[in-house]
């Protein structure tokens, strides 16, 4: 399949070569697609969409409310309400496509840009806030939408998937393509060059886990390019471990959806392990410290603007499924309901304090510990004691 | 009763735990059909089952990893890591994902999980197998740290450590692996799995110590007789939290305190047990509280480790550093 993608080197590479360079803005890569950037549909000999355009039209609908989440989130970093922000600008196909082809027992890993796949879980959006104004860690309950708290040391959380995944083979609640489980780990082009996600397609292989890696390449990691982490294209590494990789069009909902369906229902099934690339771009910065004109050409965000996976979205549904523009007003609204509603919800989030924050180190708090709550609840007292004197 | 050496009553009590709950399983490198390179899982594999007795790949990471996501469906996984020099890779996901998942999720996430760690030096081994990196471990908020000394408390405490809610690195000193004594699994365990336990009375000095330096430091008082001095020895069992009321209460008594680790001198178990004493029993001493250690080196070649070991003598020379003052 490398032949067929132009601008990513061949397999076989002498030592003195120099590093592929990154398909160019202009190139075609092979993929997986359903839906053109035009709105068109396409068949694939693999994969198919199966679903109506009823559901199609909710795409667009979740689609279109976390981008506007992730837009007010950034609002209220540059406004001092967040400390940072992770957009997910871009990213929204591979997000909804992969969080909507889950069934309600299975698992997911994310990283701290899944903010998409969150809203599929159920997850209020105003919890994944806590985390980026520092009011806690990310502390929602990950058993009550099946969706684990973000993890921001780079690909750490496939790790934890795969040993989840592991727990659900040993409960036997997999061999059912359909009503079995299985677990779906979130993580970048960056990460792919991390130890532990080499290490999580090697356990996932040899344990044949009910597991889905699912990695949005998003062509940068910060700064760095993706062929500052890879030669080859990434879904080609799972062949490497062991199970099949492959590449989807990360800006077409419906084929993220066919693509993360398909491979977990061979999860629950019980046939182990898929790698799925999702290819698409991060439209923003890495975070809202970030200053992507430093390294990167305005051209390529030109040429990937036109790719938006919203936009093509609405475009079949406008040439092909006769929906009308009162749909897309309403949907707007609702967008702008949300966002109004997690500002409201942000700045009411109250300010936490540090004797609260004592309990949590441990289940059994030691005495040493017990000793400095004490002290530090007396030393803050002493204050308050000082201004009610004054 | 049985007699029993301290591999065998960790394997006993890894038996036992797996016997009376389910959920518990124990994954490292070797940990099947050999049963370890230490033989302390001799036979689970056959009698739970390669589901419950799992044979990791060779990724340390992965071990621990892994163990979190068990954890999060509600296993108690143990995880073996083969020799304490080997622990590092593992050290980010032990740090980072397991000591804090409770503390980040608000108290929503537990981490049942043991993480069983031999340590220390004495057996004539390659660079990286006679490390005693406890303070690593000790110093971060969310983990547990223990050491067993006998093959009574390796039995228990390992039992305790699984049933532990919070996360236990679990030091198990394995030049004393073969050491022997009589257990009766029907007396339930003396003590909880984060008490001191005194193990020889004194009047003069007290030594402090865990792990392989028990027996050493009980032999040093045995030897102390003979000058007429009275060592007390407290087997401190829990380096994290550490017992503070028992450290207390034997130095109130015998005034003078020497605590003794394999581990390096500089900011180990000693420098905290020492602050401690300093803070809370300044006026009952008679000395500064010291410290026999091994030296701020790398561990050294093994031909040179009992120079660089604390053993009889220098434990001796450290009472007799502390009684000139």
């Amino acid at each position: 399949m490398s032949e067929s993608v132009p601008g990513i080197a061949p397999e076989v590479f002498a030592p003195h070569e120099a590093p592929a360079s990154p398909p160019q803005a202009s190139e075609e890569v092979e993929f997986v697609q359903l839906l053109t950037p035009e709105g068109e549909r396409v068949e694939h000999p693999d994969y198919s969409f199966d679903l109506d355009d009823e559901a199609v039209k909710g795409f667009y609908r979740d689609m279109t409310l976390v981008r506007r989440i992730d837009t007010e989130a950034t609002a209220l970093q540059r406004q001092g309400e967040l400390g940072i922000w992770a957009s997910l600008l871009g990213q929204e196909a591979a997000q909804i496509g992969s969080g909507r082809a889950l069934n309600s027992k299975d698992m997911v890993f994310p990283t701290y840009r899944e903010h998409g796949v969150a809203w599929c879980q159920g997850v209020n959006p105003l919890n994944l806030l806590g985390l980026f104004r520092g009011v806690d860690q990310g502390a929602w309950d990950p058993r009550e939408n099946n969706f684990h708290l973000y993890t921001i040391v780079i690909g750490a959380q496939t790790l934890h998937a795969t040993g989840y995944a592991m727990g659900q083979q040993r409960d036997h609640v997999i061999g059912d393509p359909d009503n079995g489980e299985a677990t779906i780990a979130y993580f970048g082009d960056g990460a792919s060059s991390q130890g532990d996600v080499n290490e999580a397609f090697i356990y996932a292989s040899v344990f044949n886990a009910p597991i889905v890696f699912f990695c949005q390449n998003n062509q940068w990691a910060i700064s760095e390019p993706i062929d500052r982490q890879t030669r080859i294209p990434l879904y080609q590494r799972a062949a490497g471990f062991g199970f099949p990789g492959v590449r989807v069009d990360g800006n077409d909902v419906l084929a993220t959806y066919a693509v993360t369906q398909q491979a977990m229902k061979r999860a629950r099934e019980g046939s182990g392990p898929t790698l799925v690339e999702a290819y698409t771009y991060r439209m923003g910065a890495h975070t809202t410290s970030d200053d992507p004109t430093k390294y990167r050409l305005n051209e390529d965000l030109e040429h990937w603007k036109l790719k938006d996976p919203i936009e093509r979205v609405r475009a079949y549904l406008t040439r092909s499924a006769g929906v009308g523009p009162e749909y897309f007003d309403e949907i707007e609204a609702e967008a702008d309901q949300v966002a109004a509603e997690l500002r409201r919800g942000c700045l009411s989030l109250p300010d936490p304090t540090l004797t609260d924050f004592f309990d949590h180190a441990y289940v059994d708090q030691t005495p040493q510990l017990a000793e400095q709550k004490q002290q530090f609840a007396a030393y803050a007292a002493s204050f308050s004691d000082s201004e009610g004197e004054g | 009763m049985t007699k029993i050496s301290l591999g065998k009553g960790i394997n006993m009590g890894l038996r036992a735990a797996m016997e009376s709950d389910p959920k518990v399983v124990i994954m490292g490198e070797d940990i099947g059909k050999l049963g370890g390179v230490f033989r302390v899982t001799e036979g689970l594999q056959k009698d739970f089952g390669e589901d419950r007795v799992i044979d990791t790949p060779l990724a340390e990471s992965g071990i621990i990893g892994t163990a979190v996501g068990l954890a999060l469906r509600g296993y108690r996984p143990v995880c073996e890591i083969q020799f304490d020099g080997f622990v590092f890779p593992a050290y980010d996901q032990i740090i980072n994902q397991v000591a804090k998942m409770h503390y980040r999720s608000m108290g929503k996430i537990r981490m049942p999980v043991v993480i069983r760690i031999p340590f220390g030096g004495g057996i004539g081994a390659v660079e990286h197998h006679s490390e005693s990196p406890e303070t690593l471990f000790a110093h971060v908020a969310g983990l547990k740290v223990v050491a067993c000394g006998d093959p009574v408390d390796a039995y228990w405490m390992i039992q305790q450590a699984i049933a532990s809610d919070d996360p236990v690195v679990f030091f198990e000193p394995k030049r004393r692996y073969h050491e022997k004594a009589e257990l009766d699994e029907s007396v339930p365990p003396a003590y909880p799995l984060h008490q001191a336990k005194v193990v020889r009375e004194g009047t003069d000095v007290t030594l402090f110590c865990y792990g392989p330096m028990v027996k050493t430091c009980v032999q040093a008082a045995e030897a102390a007789v003979e000058d007429g001095r009275s060592l007390e020895v407290v087997d401190l069992r829990t380096i994290s939290p550490l017992d503070l009321r028992t450290i207390f209460a034997s130095v109130k008594k015998t005034r003078r305190a020497v605590v003794v680790h394999e581990a390096p001198f500089t900011l180990g178990p000693g420098s905290e047990i020492a602050a401690r004493v300093t803070e809370e029993c300044f006026y009952h001493l008679e000395a500064p509280v010291l410290r026999v250690a091994g030296y701020d080196t790398p561990y050294p070649p093994s031909r040179m480790e009992e120079e660089y070991l604390p053993d009889l003598d220098r434990v001796l020379d450290g009472v007799d550093r502390v009684m000139g003052y």
